[in-house]
């Protein structure tokens, strides 16, 4: 009880500090000062006490939007385990529905653009579903050879460190393939460069961030939370994988999952470097990249099955 | 730690073969395959200990591949001006689909061929068949001479990975000979680069094929 307890803890008050850790790294490239650490929390409670304008033409899919933005990580976050910290919920199969779950909230989020009737945004739901499309070929891919690696296609059977790291053994070059498979997806899911600026506000160039321009008030802040949570939770696949390389298979649940949370926060500076080093690939090469990660992961899969 | 590298060396390689297909700027291609040919040097030691036979090689192959020929080619880049784009023949995405088809199909079928036994279910076979198709891919698809040089690097390079396994029985002259075919070879391309380049006023292989007066 007390396990599932801190496990949703991390998740709620954790994950909106990678943003702010993110913002930081880049401010410290760019030799600024940068927005504090805790920026996005202030963000919340600033949206959370305003008004919500809405547009008149909207229905209630335009609401559907930002509560399902908190809803499907809130649910999908239970499938995942949390450095030693087991999943809260767990069956076999579990995988696909934590993929397809972020599947029905890609969806919403785009009717809930479309629903504006706003031309832009409509072009934003476009461009997410499309990248979406080419994206999802290579999550699953990833996590059919960690399903093979494991013998077991839930996240938890998958995920766990003694399981990872037995595998990190033996099959250490499909699972570095599927690592930095996984590094893509991460960024293509979260809107980040070089797939998509998160920064930029010119709505021609926009992917993700020009989805929820009606949004306002409440109903951002639900977005902005959901996002970070989403962060967290693709970020924490990455995590879950790498740590049993990195550490010692011996050691203690708190010291596993303490080190899933300095992870976490690496991961942040990671995105923010990477952030910061590259430019925004242009719209035609994007696909490139990603259909890219999923051939990375189709020869792991080949790796592991031969 | 060896039976590690020999784990991450193949993966790397393989990784800078499908980055060679991928990548679109001229210099980022020459740089991946002087980091790739950096690489292999390595693999005589991690294969056969550091007997002075396996260091000679490794040296050699490290000052050649790694150093001389990417430099050269460079040099060649800036005397002729070359634009940094690279011309294909298909689509990127479709070579990069071809690449990681091929890469797979030698790792599956490696094994099916009559190997040594120390060698079987070795990366090292695998990887050496991938480069040498990889590179055969580069040749074919790539417009400019410049790419199809680099091709015929990559190639040489699963070449050499393949060689690697028999270093041990092989006499370091013939291994010195074939080095040493490179480096001509790589000179010879400059100058043939340098006259196609002087005949057309384009490094485009494609006009190449027609025959005129």
């Amino acid at each position: 009880m007390a396990d599932i307890l801190l496990h949703n803890l991390l998740l709620l008050l954790l994950a909106p500090l990678l943003p702010g850790v993110i913002g930081k790294t880049k401010a410290f490239f760019a030799g600024r000062k940068g927005a504090p650490l805790l920026q996005l929390y202030y963000d919340l409670a600033r949206l959370a006490r305003k008004g919500m304008v809405v547009s008149d033409t909207t229905s209630w899919v335009f609401f559907a939007g930002p509560v399902l933005a908190l809803a499907v990580p809130l649910l999908a976050g239970q499938f995942l385990p949390f450095g030693a910290l087991a999943a809260p919920l767990s069956f076999n199969g579990d995988a696909l529905v934590y993929v397809y779950m972020f599947g029905l909230l890609r969806f919403f989020t785009a009717s809930a653009a479309l629903d504006t009737g706003s031309p832009f945004e409509g072009m934003g739901a476009a461009r997410e579903v499309s990248y979406a499309a080419l994206l999802e070929p290579g999550i699953l891919l990833v996590l059919l050879v960690l399903g093979r690696l494991a013998g077991d296609f839930s996240l938890q059977g998958m995920l766990s460190s003694a399981t990872l790291s037995a595998s990190w053994h033996g099959s250490e070059v499909a699972l570095g393939l599927i690592t930095a498979a996984l590094l893509v997806v991460v960024l293509a899911e979260n809107a980040r460069i070089p797939v998509d600026d998160p920064n930029t506000h010119l709505e021609l160039t926009m992917i993700h961030e020009v989805m929820v321009l009606d949004h306002s008030g409440p109903a951002l802040g639900l977005i902005e939370y959901g996002s970070a949570l989403k962060l967290w939770l693709t970020g924490a696949l990455v995590i879950q994988l790498v740590v049993p390389l990195l550490l010692p298979p011996q050691l203690g649940a708190s010291a596993l999952t303490a080190a899933f949370v300095v992870g976490q926060m690496l991961l942040a500076v990671i995105i923010g470097v990477i952030e910061s080093a590259m430019a925004r690939l242009s719209l035609p090469r994007i696909p490139a990249l990603i259909i890219g990660a999923g051939l990375l992961a189709a020869f792991a899969l080949v790796l592991v099955l031969r | 730690m060896n039976e590690q590298l020999l784990h991450i060396l193949p993966l790397l390689v393989t990784l800078i073969n499908f980055y060679i297909l991928a990548s679109r700027r001229l210099l980022a291609c020459v740089e991946a395959v002087a980091l790739q040919g950096a690489l292999i040097a390595f693999l005589p030691l991690l294969l056969h200990g550091t007997s002075a036979h396996a260091v000679v090689i490794a040296g050699g192959a490290f000052l050649l591949k790694g150093i001389i020929i990417p430099l050269l080619l460079i040099r060649a880049m800036r005397r002729l001006g070359i634009a940094r784009e690279i011309e294909s023949l298909i689509g990127f995405v479709p070579t990069m689909v071809i690449g990681v088809a091929i890469t797979a199909v030698a790792f599956l079928c490696a094994d099916v061929l009559p190997l040594a036994a120390q060698h079987y279910q070795s990366l090292v076979v695998p990887t050496a068949l991938a480069t040498m198709s990889c590179g055969l891919l580069l040749i074919i698809t790539r417009r400019k001479a410049l790419t199809q040089v680099l091709g015929y690097l990559v190639l040489e390079n699963g070449i050499y990975i393949f060689g690697t396994l028999l270093s041990e029985a092989l006499p370091l002259m013939v291994e010195a000979g074939v080095l040493l075919d490179l480096l001509v070879t790589v000179f010879i391309m400059g100058i043939v680069l340098h006259q196609i380049k002087r005949e057309f006023a384009t490094l485009d292989t494609s006009p190449l094929t027609e025959l005129k007066e």
